[in-house]
């Protein structure tokens, strides 16, 4: 087995904005949201629904977890530590208080300590890509980590711009939406998912990778790992002590649901129906 | 000694079973009705064998949840032929 004495950390950032409504019908088809608030006992079917003053999506009572690309992520960081080609794993997540529970759920994966970057209230609302990428640069340099594995995207903002800021933001290499890592001496060999197929390249550490759904099957935390996991640290830091703004420069103006499916028309023979298709001026 | 196993096993059912799809109290009742149909077996073996198909639940329900994550990922973000 290839041991790398260079790499000592692989910080595992991780993501809390994931909504768990998988597999239970939401009415208004909604990838997306949550992040936040009190975590309540998911309900069997779970309605996502645009807030009143349509500014966003109601996130009150709306369990959330870690995303789900991020959870890939984080099982790639600790087999990683499993063959012992790093020397630690540190689970990272910026939000309120709840977020915690996120850190853990990594902790009891195998992480080996937590850091929780405190942003509450109405920046936690404007928490984009930018302001958390800044953030994760900024504790790269503090930590001396050599290796950034994040999720390729939140499933609630689908921004796909996290791990690609915190390259550029350090200057070091990435590969993105990697299929398959391979770690060799100080070089990282990655097999990217793109358009066209699949692309290798190979980038030297420092770098930053974003997990694609493809890379491996993350693990569940069981219950021994979890009471385990409760012994491990947890760091609380904010923004201003790693000197980041965390001030948006975009506005949400508009918020809204996709469009109601339109009732279907039936039509009793093929001339009925392209007459009706020439009508509405699709033929 | 089996006892503490068997409440683990119980518990960890527990806690998997709330994300089942039909429902946390669905599960939680099953789970239940179950553990109280077996509440007078005492022999070791028998206890052995119950606790092995209990982890073998734990297992199946794993990869129920990450099958549905899995299939619901791939259809949202991947083109399906």
């Amino acid at each position: 087995m290839h041991r790398s004495s260079e790499v000592k950390h692989v910080a595992s950032y991780l993501n809390t904005r994931g909504c768990e409504c998988f597999g239970q019908p939401c009415e208004s088809h909604c990838p997306v949201l949550t992040d936040r608030t009190i975590h309540v006992q998911l309900k069997t079917f779970i309605k996502i629904r645009v807030k009143p003053d349509r500014t966003g999506v109601v996130t009150d009572g709306v369990k959330h977890s870690m995303n789900p690309f991020c959870e890939i992520a984080v099982e790639e960081a600790i087999k990683l530590k499993e063959k012992k080609l790093v020397k630690e794993v540190v689970a990272v997540s910026c939000g309120p208080q709840q977020v915690q529970e996120t850190i853990r759920t990594a902790l009891a994966m195998g992480a080996d300590r937590g850091i929780h970057v405190e942003v509450s209230g109405k920046d936690y609302e404007t928490l984009g890509p930018l302001q958390v990428s800044k953030i994760f640069a900024a504790l790269a340099k503090k930590e001396q980590a050599d290796l950034i594995i994040l999720g390729k995207q939140a499933i609630d903002d689908d921004c796909n711009q996290t791990g690609q800021m915190t390259a550029a933001l350090l200057d070091w290499p990435q590969g993105t939406f990697a299929s398959e890592m391979t770690l060799e001496a100080d070089k990282l060999k990655v097999v990217r998912e793109v358009d066209g197929g699949l692309e290798t390249i190979k980038i030297k550490l420092p770098a930053v990778v974003t997990a694609d759904l493809r890379l491996n099957t993350p693990r569940y935390a069981t219950l021994p790992n979890i009471m385990k996991a409760k012994k491990k640290k947890i760091a609380n830091v904010k923004p201003a002590d790693l000197g980041v703004d965390v001030c948006s420069r975009l506005e949400v103006l508009k918020v809204d649901e996709p469009p109601q499916r339109q009732a279907g028309v039936k039509v009793e023979t093929v001339d009925d129906l392209v007459g009706k298709l020439k009508e509405a001026g699709r033929v | 000694m089996s006892e503490i196993e068997v409440l683990l096993a119980e518990v960890e059912l527990l806690f998997l079973g709330r994300e089942y799809p039909k429902g946390a109290d669905y599960s939680r009742d099953r789970l239940r009705a179950a553990f109280a149909k077996n509440k007078d077996v005492h022999d070791p073996e028998k206890i052995k064998e119950l606790i092995s198909r209990g982890e073998f639940v734990v297992k199946e329900l794993e990869a129920l949840y990450y099958l549905r994550k899995y299939r619901a990922l791939k259809k949202r973000y991947y083109e399906t032929e």
